[in-house]
């Protein structure tokens, strides 16, 4: 059983709150994405599993262990850093024995295990080498091979795919998500790159400052961000968040955005009821923002970029506020500073708390 | 039976004694330390390793500074006192006369003063002639450059003590003739100064910080008008500022530390180091003077060190680490 | 382009008088015999000299000496230097004054350390006597047997600070994430230490080696101050033997080719380490 879990760690480094109170378990064979911006604290999650930071509090578990005690030697996992860390004096395959050697695994069995991780990684060829020999797929390759050969019980993925160039970073992620089906292990892979995280995991766990906001499936996640980071961190390009107040209309309430007064659904209208919000900021996604002549808020154009298949369009609310939306290349291509009316499906709109930027749901 | 240790431990000098039992303390401490850390629990275990190894570090340090404090205390004793066994590690009266003494009878004061006008010459000697020549070969170009750089380095594989006693004959007759001997003085400290005026590896490095200088800058100089002097003193050094600090600052220890060619090229300017020579041969009555006249002469690279001790480790290692 | 000249001229110079001449001339020194009394002309010999010089007495016992010497201070230097900073590498609490104190000697000149050492050292007043029982018996340094070692012991003190400050910045070169993933690889303390710090220390290693041992190769100061060579030649490294054939010989003659053969064993080591810096992997990231 491989399952990693974290319960209310902490971690600070003199006065600064690194990891806040984080609470999560990532379960047997998922592969795990902790996505975030820099220095939110993914990574120094990521090492405490490692065991090469240790919590101020809070426990750490992998499998059924508490292994807060446990030497980084100890804990039966793998990490692949960013910089993939080979030792530059020994060939390849050294590189990928070593693990193994520390253990004082036998001769042939090293020699067998090795030569299958090559194979599974394609560097069979390139065994004596030096990792200065290398190019630098290659080297993530080696960095991947060192990890696997031990078959442990968690692989710790720190933004392996940085330092690639674009198109290989594509290739490898597809190669990735090859890998951890074929190896049926619990993966907990760290980035800020949202589509890498969108793409390879079974769950995001999003963390800013420390704190964890969200965790879900991909989609969950993007249908339904729990706050007002979380919507504006996943998607691209960001979902339109717009300031409105609450008002009470004849049949309901409503939000007030500039230019128009948008009527809630009755659930979401108990909701942001029953908490007595005045202020709300209103979140929708480019895609679902659509032009229409009879559309209600007007927004006035002043960027139009066209993407190839479809086009972003910059507009402006009547109080400056800039938002974004979509159009499919087929539809008349709208001209700079002319006026617009926006609308959407009420099924669309998030709300959210405009002080503690939570999500207000339906019950 | 039992008496055979007893009589053995008589047996042995106080000193011997003395310093058996606190090696043995030392190391019994440090093994209950080792073994608390091997089988306590984890909170205690941490502690007791970790106080271990301040343990150790402190031992070292006290062997790394034990000379030095001794040499200190005894330049506060009076010579009696140096010599009485056992010996006394913490002074409870101190005597400063050993430091007056040195300072005058024992010619310390003169000899720091040469010391420093001798060094500071080399070190200003080195600088000017090692800006000039790093310039010539970074920015300019004339025929035969690279055989005159080829030139400047191979100069760094002649140790000077393979050549020093021409170099003395040389300075005798130099000194001797009418003109140069004056201007160059070297009837006086021009002979300690003028062999060391010039170093190839000073060339060397402040070559390589004029040559990662970006190379427009030279080009906008010129278009500002700036001529090859000007820019020199304007532009080129201040932007080299960290190199030719660092290059300073080892004129200095080298030109400072000297032995071998102040020892033999005159009696009259002594340099300290030479001076610690004839302190050294004094007779035990009164080596207290000897060890005040010691801690003297360190004094200056002590307090040289403790000012510039970021920039000194900077310019040693980037030797060291780029091999 | 006069500007050219004109800038590395008084380098030049210097180095024309100073280096160069005097080196060249060393070469025609050793072809004449020197006589004994300085109004005597100088006699041809040609290269005979250079044969009697390195076959005699003098030379090969101050060649063996010499190279015990450098055997002696050399390792334990940098081994010393090399253990003190990976002392003072951990991350502890006041860690710094530690490392203050084991840089402290690089203030020390090589006379200021042998005066220093005589506190040790010296047979009326030192507490090594003292310590070892033998109170009022010959100093180590009157012993033939111990001499070279007690001033080997002085040298390596000396050089202990610089060799401090050299590992220490070597071992700060040595990537974290390496070490990082050794950890997680399962190599313990020494298998680290091994296996990943110092191959990484290696260039560091090979550069403290070459220079110390061509450095330890000039000895003078200390040897002038504590033992004048003796006893019976047991110091008499090759600088003073030089030394005290020029001063005490008047000779001349003979100090040149000490002093070639001098510059020959520097040239030696120096061609061996730039061929090692050469060879070795260059470590990139």
């Amino acid at each position: 059983m491989a399952r990693v879990a974290f319960d209310h760690v902490t971690k600070r480094f003199g006065d600064v709150v690194a990891v806040d109170d984080l609470t999560l378990e990532i379960a047997d064979k998922e592969f795990l994405v902790l996505l975030g911006p820099s220095g939110c604290g993914k990574s120094t999650a990521l090492r405490m599993i490692a065991g090469l930071d240790d919590p101020t509090e809070g426990t750490i578990s992998i499998g059924d262990e508490i292994v807060n005690d446990v030497e980084p030697r100890d804990r039966d996992v793998a990490m692949v850093f960013q910089t993939y860390a080979l030792y530059p004096h020994m060939t390849v395959r050294r590189n990928v024995e070593f693990p193994l050697k520390s253990r004082n695994v036998p001769h042939e069995e090293r020699t067998r295990l090795v030569e299958d991780a090559a194979e599974t990684l394609g560097l069979t060829d390139l065994l004596d080498r030096k990792p200065a020999q290398l190019s630098g797929g290659q080297r993530q390759r080696v960095a991947l091979a060192r990890a696997i050969v031990r078959r442990p019980q968690a692989f710790l993925m720190d933004e392996p795919l940085s330092n690639l160039d674009a198109k290989l970073r594509v290739q490898t992620r597809a190669d990735l998500i090859e890998l951890q089906a074929q190896l049926q292990t619990t993966v907990v892979y760290v980035t800020h790159d949202q589509v890498e995280a969108m793409t390879m995991g079974n769950r995001i766990a999003i963390i800013a400052k420390g704190a964890l906001q969200q965790v879900g499936p991909p989609q969950d996640v993007y249908e339904r961000p729990a706050n007002l980071f979380v919507a504006g961190f996943i998607g691209t390009p960001p979902m339109n968040i717009i300031g409105a107040k609450v008002v009470q209309e004849a049949d309901g309430l409503a939000v007030s955005v500039p230019g128009a007064r948008v009527p809630l659904p009755a659930e979401l209208a108990h909701a942001v009821a029953a908490r007595n919000l005045e202020k709300v900021a209103v979140g929708v996604r480019p895609e679902h923002l659509l032009l229409a002549p009879d559309g209600f808020v007007p927004a006035t154009v002043t960027v139009v970029e066209s993407l190839g298949h479809e086009r972003n369009i910059a507009c402006r609310l009547d109080d400056g506020t800039l938002v974004i939306t979509r159009q499919d290349m087929d539809d008349p291509r709208p001209t700079v500073g002319e006026t617009l009316r926006l609308t959407t499906e009420p099924e669309f709109l998030h709300v959210f708390d405009a002080d503690t930027g939570e999500r207000v749901d339906a019950p | 039976m039992s008496d055979e240790p007893t009589r053995l431990i008589a047996a042995l000098a106080p000193g011997f004694a003395h310093f058996l039992v606190i090696v043995a303390a030392l190391l019994a401490g440090s093994v209950v330390l080792a073994i608390v850390g091997w089988r306590a629990r984890p909170a205690i275990a941490h502690r007791a390793r970790k106080i271990n190894r301040y343990v150790l570090l402190g031992v070292l340090a006290v062997i790394v500074l034990f000379p030095i404090y001794i040499t200190v205390v005894n330049s506060l004793l009076p010579a009696d006192k140096i010599a009485a066994r056992p010996p006394t590690l913490v002074p409870t009266h101190l005597l400063l006369s050993g430091y007056s003494q040195a300072w005058t009878q024992g010619h310390v004061s003169s000899y720091l003063y040469n010391s420093f006008v001798v060094t500071f010459f080399i070190v200003a000697g080195q600088l000017v002639t090692s800006i000039c020549a790093a310039y010539a070969f970074a920015f300019l170009s004339f025929p035969l450059k690279r055989t005159i750089f080829v030139v400047f380095l191979a100069t760094m594989m002649v140790p000077f003590e393979v050549v020093f006693f021409t170099n003395l004959e040389t300075v005798v007759s130099m000194g001797h003739l009418p003109l140069i001997g004056h201007f160059l003085g070297l009837d006086t400290y021009g002979a300690l100064v003028v062999p060391f005026l010039a170093t190839g590896f000073g060339a060397f490095l402040v070559r390589q910080a004029f040559l990662s200088l970006p190379r427009d800058l030279r080009d906008a100089a010129e278009l500002d008008g700036y001529g090859h002097l000007r820019f020199m003193w304007r532009v080129a050094v201040p932007l080299a500022r960290p190199t030719i600090a660092a290059l300073a600052l080892f004129s200095f220890f080298d030109a400072w530390n000297q032995y071998l060619w102040p020892l033999v090229v005159t009696d009259h300017y002594r340099t300290v180091q030479v001076g610690l020579r004839q302190l050294s041969r004094v007779s035990v009555d009164q080596i207290n003077v000897t060890f005040a006249g010691t801690v003297l002469a360190a004094l200056p690279l002590l307090i040289l060190l403790l000012v510039f001790q970021k920039q000194l480790v900077r310019g040693l290692t980037a030797g060291a680490v780029k091999g | 382009m006069m500007l050219g000249y004109a800038l590395v001229l008084p380098s030049l110079l210097v180095f024309g008088t100073f280096i160069f001449y005097p080196f060249v001339k060393n070469f025609w020194l050793a072809l004449y015999r020197t006589p004994p009394f300085p109004n005597l002309p100088r006699s041809w010999v040609g290269l005979s000299q250079y044969r009697s010089v390195l076959t005699s007495q003098l030379f090969t016992n101050s060649f063996r000496v010499t190279v015990e010497f450098v055997v002696l201070t050399v390792p334990l230097g940098i081994a010393l230097g090399l253990a003190l900073a990976v002392l003072a590498h951990q991350r502890l609490r006041g860690i710094s004054v530690f490392r203050t104190i084991f840089s402290s000697t690089v203030v020390t000149s090589v006379a200021v350390a042998s005066l220093i050492s005589l506190t040790l050292l010296n047979p009326q007043i030192g507490l090594l006597n003292y310590w070892l029982g033998r109170t009022g018996s010959l100093s180590p340094l009157d012993d033939p047997k111990w001499a070279l070692v007690a001033v080997a012991g002085v040298t390596i003190w000396q050089n202990l600070g610089l060799s401090f400050i050299i590992m220490s910045a070597g071992l700060q070169a040595v990537p974290d994430d390496l070490l990082e993933a050794a950890r997680v690889d399962g190599a313990g303390t020494w298998s680290r230490f091994r296996n990943v710090t110092l191959p990484m220390l290696s260039p560091t290693l090979f550069f403290a080696t070459i220079v110390g041992s061509i450095l330890a190769f000039h000895s003078f100061g200390q040897i002038d101050l504590l033992t004048q060579g003796g006893p019976a030649d047991h110091t008499n490294v090759l600088v003073y033997a030089i030394y005290k054939t020029v001063f005490q010989e008047n000779n001349d003659g003979k100090a040149a080719v000490l002093a070639i053969a001098l510059f020959a064993i520097t040239l030696v080591l120096t061609m061996v380490q730039l061929r090692l810096l050469e060879r070795r992997v260059s470590y990139e990231r």
